[in-house]
């Protein structure tokens, strides 16, 4: 049990890895605590999957190291595999089998005789309210039990280290809330969960630490906490009734917030980052300042909203450039020419 | 054929996650032993035999094929080249049996091209077994359906009068020759499965393998009738001898040097083909 939670579960030193042009990787370094859930963070394209194949001994680095509980992930491939499992971006079962096929296949193959199997993917199924759904082809599955099915096989041999790549991508609130229980109790039994997203708050409410990557590398690690700091911990969100304001409602607020005032695309819509490391009131007091100088200044506001800010703020903060792949952003440059 | 429909008329109940649920099956249990590279190759070729299950369609390919192959050279060829097509049937059956089926062994690469797009290999990548295992169990499951399509190919030709000399042991021993050396040709497959980007090239590559392969060779007609240089291609390829080898036991004989030639080819395939095939899996 303690070799499971103490130490190390993955270290990597300056990982590369490109695929013709494009470098997937370029210098990747990680550190993750083993027993903790550790959130690998970024947009599309920025080489979480990429990082994670590497560590699951799927994908070789052109260059750098990385280790798994202290096994090369190259030279010591096997001892790598006996520990960790995988849960892929895409369905990593096979969609033609039904679920308890697809389990009773999996138990054979890491060593459990046809009985203990079978026993293995009831008792799976049932803890994943699979039973109803165990007969069916997973192709039939929606997309939330397809998700339950995988990490089921996921934690099948209860790995000691588990890669979940955007485990709630694509899911509705409660299909999500379902996988974000599965995962903190599988971390609560000591699997160290290596996971990758696109959300801030699902880093947020699952992992104990954070890596922010873009473009192959880490631009940012810490707690939740530490990395919300640095950003601000919350943003307003304000819709005017009348545009003709704004100008005056944006010195209302930046004088109010003591912090630049962002105006959107949309005329009537403004935005401001509140409870960063510089401010000593929470990020609610900050926001309700705000919104009575507005009402004393007669400026009339429909919808105001306080949230945590959205990953694209992270990153506007972080590097100054929003969080849109490449081509993406390329294109927008084009237009903006 | 969404979360509720096994819960018609009743209210859709709706998956909680249960801490005491989930704690009985993360409790980290033994650790079984890992399971040896013939029980991990034959779990894997279950794992085929459920895909022919489910998806029966595939026998279509292994089943309708080889009767169309069959019916159309008979009656083609048979009273240009025998006096009657039953007289060729006798010489051609053994011949376009092995065509049928060497032609079949493609779908091995392009299973292989199309399960490793879907991402379940990344998980069989991932387990600590044997690892070769996950393609020679999928080529165990292909070779069921060599056998199948060999024994429909039989049937069809039994109905139009092939009368066998070697009987019910000289048939089965010519079909195991030819299982044999389709297993063997099926790792060029899987390498060309694992190399080629799409399903679609792979089907275009094998068809430039094999068309020549098949056409040029002793299947159709004897290469006593053809020019030199073309007789000198026929004798090597690995085609003729198996045809010769199957022949000569299904007729009741044996074909030592043919047979010799066929296993030295088929043990090339494994060797040079296998390894390489291996060496993609391990590097994709
Ligand atoms: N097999 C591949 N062949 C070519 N390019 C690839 C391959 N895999 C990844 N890439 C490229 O490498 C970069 C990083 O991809 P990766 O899939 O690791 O990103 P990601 O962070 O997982 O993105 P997403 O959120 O879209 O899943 C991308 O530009 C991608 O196009
Ligand atoms: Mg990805």
């Amino acid at each position: 049990m303690s070799k499971r939670t103490t130490g190390l579960a993955v270290e990597a030193e300056g990982l590369t890895r490109s695929f013709g042009e494009t470098r997937a990787l370029a210098g990747m370094d990680l550190s993750v605590p083993a027993g903790t859930v550790y959130g690998l963070l970024g947009p599309n394209g920025a080489g979480k999957t990429t990082a994670v194949r590497v560590l699951a001994t799927l994908l070789r680095p052109d260059g750098g190291r990385a280790r798994v509980f202290g096994h090369d992930v190259v030279a010591e491939a096997d001892k790598v595999r006996a520990r960790v499992s995988l849960t892929g971006q895409y369905a990593s079962i096979d969609e033609d089998l039904t679920g308890v096929e697809n389990l009773i296949l999996l138990g054979r193959l890491l060593g459990l005789r046809k009985p203990a199997a079978r026993q293995r993917a009831d008792q799976l199924l049932a803890a994943f309210g699979l039973t109803d759904a165990g007969g069916r082809q997973v192709k039939k599955y929606s997309g939330g039990m397809r998700r339950r099915i995988d990490i089921a096989a996921s934690i099948l041999n209860t790995p000691d280290l588990l890669f979940l790549d955007e485990p709630t991508t694509g899911l509705d609130p409660r299909s999500r809330n379902q996988v974000w229980e599965i995962v903190r109790a599988v971390v609560a039994h000591g699997t160290t969960v290596l996971l990758t997203t696109q959300y801030l708050d699902e880093a947020d409410q699952l992992a104990g630490r954070i890596a922010v990557v873009d473009h192959g590398r880490v631009i940012a690690e810490g707690t939740p906490g530490e990395l919300k700091s640095s950003v601000g911990s919350g943003t307003v969100h304000l819709r005017l009734r009348d545009a003709g304001q704004r100008p005056e409602a944006e010195k209302v607020v930046r004088a109010a917030l003591g912090v630049p005032v962002q105006l959107e695309p949309d005329p009537v819509a403004l935005t401001a980052r509140v409870g960063g490391e510089g401010s000593d009131l929470a990020a609610s007091e900050q926001a309700a300042r705000a919104l009575a100088d507005l009402a004393r200044a007669g400026i009339v506001v429909d919808d105001f909203s306080l949230g945590q800010p959205s990953l694209d703020e992270v990153f506007l903060a972080l590097t100054d450039h929003p969080a849109v792949p490449d081509d993406e952003r390329d294109e927008q440059l084009e237009a903006a020419r | 054929m969404s979360d509720t429909a096994t819960t018609t008329g009743r209210a859709p109940s709706v998956y909680v996650p249960s801490a005491e649920a989930l704690a009985t099956v993360l409790a980290p249990g033994e650790r079984p032993p890992r399971p040896s590279a013939l029980s991990a190759s034959l779990t894997f070729g279950w794992r085929a035999l459920l895909k022919i299950k489910h998806v029966p369609e595939q026998l279509f390919d292994v089943t309708a094929f080889p009767i169309i192959m069959v019916l159309m050279f008979t009656y083609l060829f048979g009273g240009a080249l025998a006096d009657s097509p039953r007289d060729y049937l006798q010489f051609f059956l053994p011949g376009i049996m092995v065509t049928s089926v060497v032609m079949i062994t493609m779908y091995t690469g392009v299973g292989l091209n199309t399960d490793i797009e879907k991402g379940v290999f990344d998980r069989f990548r991932t387990l600590p077994v044997w690892r070769p295992s996950a393609l020679v169990g999928m080529i165990f499951g292909d070779l069921l359906r060599y056998v199948l399509a060999a024994v429909v190919i039989l049937g069809v030709g039994l109905v139009l009068g092939f009368r066998p000399d070697g009987g019910l042991i000289g048939v089965a021993a010519g079909i195991g020759l030819l299982v044999v050396f389709s297993f063997a040709f099926s790792w060029v497959w899987t390498f060309f499965g694992l190399i080629l980007r799409s399903e679609k090239s792979v089907m275009g590559v094998s068809m430039m393998v094999l068309f020549p392969l098949t056409f040029l060779s002793n299947v159709f007609v004897e290469p006593s009738t053809m020019p030199g240089w073309l007789q000198a291609f026929v004798k090597v390829n690995p085609i003729t001898h198996l045809v010769a080898a199957v022949r000569s036991a299904m007729a009741g004989s044996t074909d030592p040097s043919n047979t010799m030639w066929l296993l030295l080819w088929s043990a090339g395939f494994v060797v040079v083909f296998g390894t390489l095939t291996m060496y993609r899996y391990n590097r994709r």
